[in-house]
């Protein structure tokens, strides 16, 4: 287990090692972040409606968006760089591989969180303060999920054309139970709400991640051995 | 006879007895007390419905196959089930605007059974789409598998998802699409429907698998 | 369309296999079968010491463009499971041993193409393989940097490796091999110990059994 570990955090720090190398991916996903918080707070009319009533909303699909930019960078860096093949001639199991990507695009999609929830917080004026821990902790579920079917699907787009279209297009339904989770949490955090009131929502969070995560383990070696 | 021609039967019985239900449902079947005239697409709406969830449980079955044994057969069932589920999805969901309307004023609702089958759609969508993007058929073969296996798995969770959200969200519609317990005539025109549909659906995909095996034959790319 | 027909044979320490054929023979996808990467329908390839045994010389690079040469080596030494304690010093061993030291803190992206290749025969032998598979391994050297490649390999194979070259050209590896197979359409058509025989010899008798030495391109594509 250790090995398997191991392995998959050598994969992960070269993945992080490159993106800061070039930094291209990052700063893009972090512009695309602060741009897409703008036009939402364009597109709104806050005498209409409450901005705590959009702000789970506008929240989720930000990151979702920025997460979904990220995906592809993982094995396409693989085909760039013609690495792919040496990674699966040498000793990395097929699990570390796996695991190392997912480790490398959820720091990614954190650092664009981290960045992202701040701006958010200041554009729109929501009080985070008291729920911060809860509210840190639903990000990281619902993140873990979609991450960790992003990365699988990322390995079946890379050599076809229109590989970040396609990619959205096939993840977007697997996008919606934990964006739904995501979304009612942030409600009832933002809105005062008690703790326990989500507590069902959580356990779907939860049993995704753990279920999605065990999946894409499971499948991940199909998609590179043939 | 040739797979082609007993997938033909077969749809064309289904078609006929299909009539037959349509006739049975709307002559033989007692209105129903607060929806009327409108709510006899329920005969039609839910075993669509049904026979789209049926398509995608083969699918992600064929999947699980595929991938332990590699026998191409069941790669060519699931992608004739996945173009079988999405008519049947978009037979169901232009059905039920169709019924929404006259019964709740509205074209759409996000009732479990309507958003279930979009997301259905979804999926097979996705899961043509991708077939479609990969030209090399061991390729193609084993990427769909790994879609429709997690399409099975996503199931339960919409389910779930949509479970949560309607709880906590209660509906401003009083009337339910289906109620728990229905009167005898009405749930035998159900149950055959019910039939008839998981018939339609096997001659579908029966021809279509005989298509793919020609189209295969024929050296064409998408089977 | 088979791409891989047949073939059996085993190897020991201290033997190096030369397989000539023309492309699309199946050389590449032999070979990928040794490496573990493809899965034969039947059969079995089994290399003792598995996949960290073994050293990779193909047609990708598998070297990181915007890692320096260094980094590069220690990522792979890393995964090769080279004990961190000696991953340096390997490392630098292996530069010097081809000539590129003084490059190491240069981006792989910054080399020239035959530096890259240096690069990139260092990163299959960080770790020390007591088996090297080598895949066309002579396409783009010019003659000093082949002359060079020759003596290296000469040099690697007198520690008891077994090492197995496959290439189109009859020309290139004939002298250090000691074992000669020509391959034509997945099989191989001729196996032998190399003996006393000369390159002319072999080109010869290549010509004989395989036809002409380029361009037959029949057969499933190499990789």
């Amino acid at each position: 287990m250790t090995d398997l570990l191991r392995q998959a955090w050598t994969v992960a720090r070269k993945d992080l090692l490159l993106e800061f190398r070039t930094r291209t991916a990052l700063v893009s996903a972090l512009v695309f972040t602060a741009l897409v918080l703008t036009v939402f707070n364009f597109g709104r009319d806050p005498t209409a409606v409450a901005t705590i009533d959009l702000a789970p909303t506008i929240l989720w699909v930000t990151f979702t968006f920025a997460a979904m930019l990220a995906l592809n960078r993982a094995f396409q860096l693989e085909l760039e760089n013609q690495a792919l093949e040496g990674l699966l001639v040498s000793p990395l199991s097929r699990t570390s591989l796996y695991w190392g990507k997912l480790l490398a695009n959820l720091v990614f999609v954190a650092l664009v969180e981290a960045v992202g929830l701040p701006l958010f917080v200041l554009f729109f004026d929501v009080p985070v303060g008291r729920v911060l821990l809860p509210l840190v902790g639903v990000i990281a579920l619902a993140t873990i999920g979609f991450v960790a079917v992003g990365t699988l699907f990322s390995a079946l787009v890379i050599r076809t054309r229109f590989a970040e279209l396609l990619l959205v297009v096939l993840l977007l339904p697997f996008l919606v139970p934990p964006l739904i989770g995501a979304v009612q949490v942030t409600a009832r955090l933002l809105g005062g709400r008690p703790l326990s009131e989500a507590a069902g929502w959580f356990r779907l969070l939860a049993a995704y991640d753990i279920g999605f995560v065990a999946l894409a383990t499971l499948l991940f070696p199909f998609t590179v051995d043939e | 006879m040739s797979l082609a021609q007993t997938g033909r039967r077969i749809t064309l019985l289904g078609l006929v007895l299909l009539a037959g239900v349509y006739v049975r449902a709307l002559a033989f079947t007692p209105l129903e007390r607060f929806q009327g005239p409108a709510q006899k697409i329920f005969y039609l709406h839910v075993p669509a419905a049904w026979s789209a969830m049926l398509a995608m449980g083969l699918v992600g079955l064929c999947s699980i196959l595929y991938l332990i044994v590699k026998d191409a057969r069941f790669d060519r069932f699931a992608a004739a089930s996945a173009e079988v589920g999405t008519t049947f999805s978009l037979v169901m969901l232009t059905t039920g605007p169709i019924w929404a309307k006259p019964i709740w004023g509205t074209w759409w609702t996000w009732d479990a059974r309507l958003t279930l089958t979009l997301f259905l759609f979804f999926l097979f969508i996705g899961y043509l789409l991708l077939r479609g993007a990969v030209v090399e058929p061991g390729l193609r073969a084993r990427y769909s598998a790994v879609l429709g296996i997690c399409g099975l798995v996503l199931l339960p969770f919409i389910h779930l998802s949509v479970y949560l959200f309607r709880t906590l969200h209660p509906q401003p519609i009083v009337l339910k699409p289906s109620a728990p317990s229905l009167p005898g005539s009405m749930l035998v025109t159900l149950l055959v429907s019910f039939a008839v549909f998981t018939l339609l659906y096997v001659g579908f995909v029966t021809q279509r698998y005989a298509v793919g095996l020609l189209r295969e034959a024929q050296g064409k790319e998408h089977a | 369309m088979v791409a891989l027909d047949n073939v059996s044979f085993s190897l020991e320490a201290g033997q190096t296999l030369a397989i000539f054929g023309p492309n699309g023979a199946g050389k590449t996808t032999l070979l990928k079968v040794l490496a573990g990467l493809i899965r034969p329908d039947a059969g079995r390839a089994t290399v003792a010491g598995g996949r960290g045994a073994i050293g990779w010389i193909g047609h990708q690079s598998h070297l990181y463009g915007h890692l320096t040469v260094r980094e590069n080596l220690l990522f792979w030494a890393a995964l090769y499971a080279v004990p961190a304690t000696i991953r340096a010093t390997r490392a630098d061993a292996t530069l010097r041993q081809l000539g590129i030291a003084d490059r190491a803190e240069q981006a792989r992206w910054s080399l020239s193409r035959g530096l890259a290749q240096r690069a990139a025969i260092a990163k299959a032998l960080i770790h020390d393989p007591p088996v090297l598979l080598l895949d066309e391994p002579f396409t783009g050297l010019d003659l000093a940097a082949a002359a060079e490649f020759r003596a290296l390999l000469a040099r690697l194979q007198g520690a008891g490796r077994v090492v197995v070259l496959a290439t189109h050209n009859v020309g290139e590896g004939v002298e250090l091999a000691t074992d000669v197979a020509f391959q034509r359409r997945g099989r191989f058509v001729h196996f032998a110990p190399r003996g006393a025989r000369g390159p002319a010899q072999i080109a010869d008798e290549y010509r004989r059994a395989v036809g002409e030495g380029e361009g037959e391109g029949e057969g499933e594509a190499d990789d």
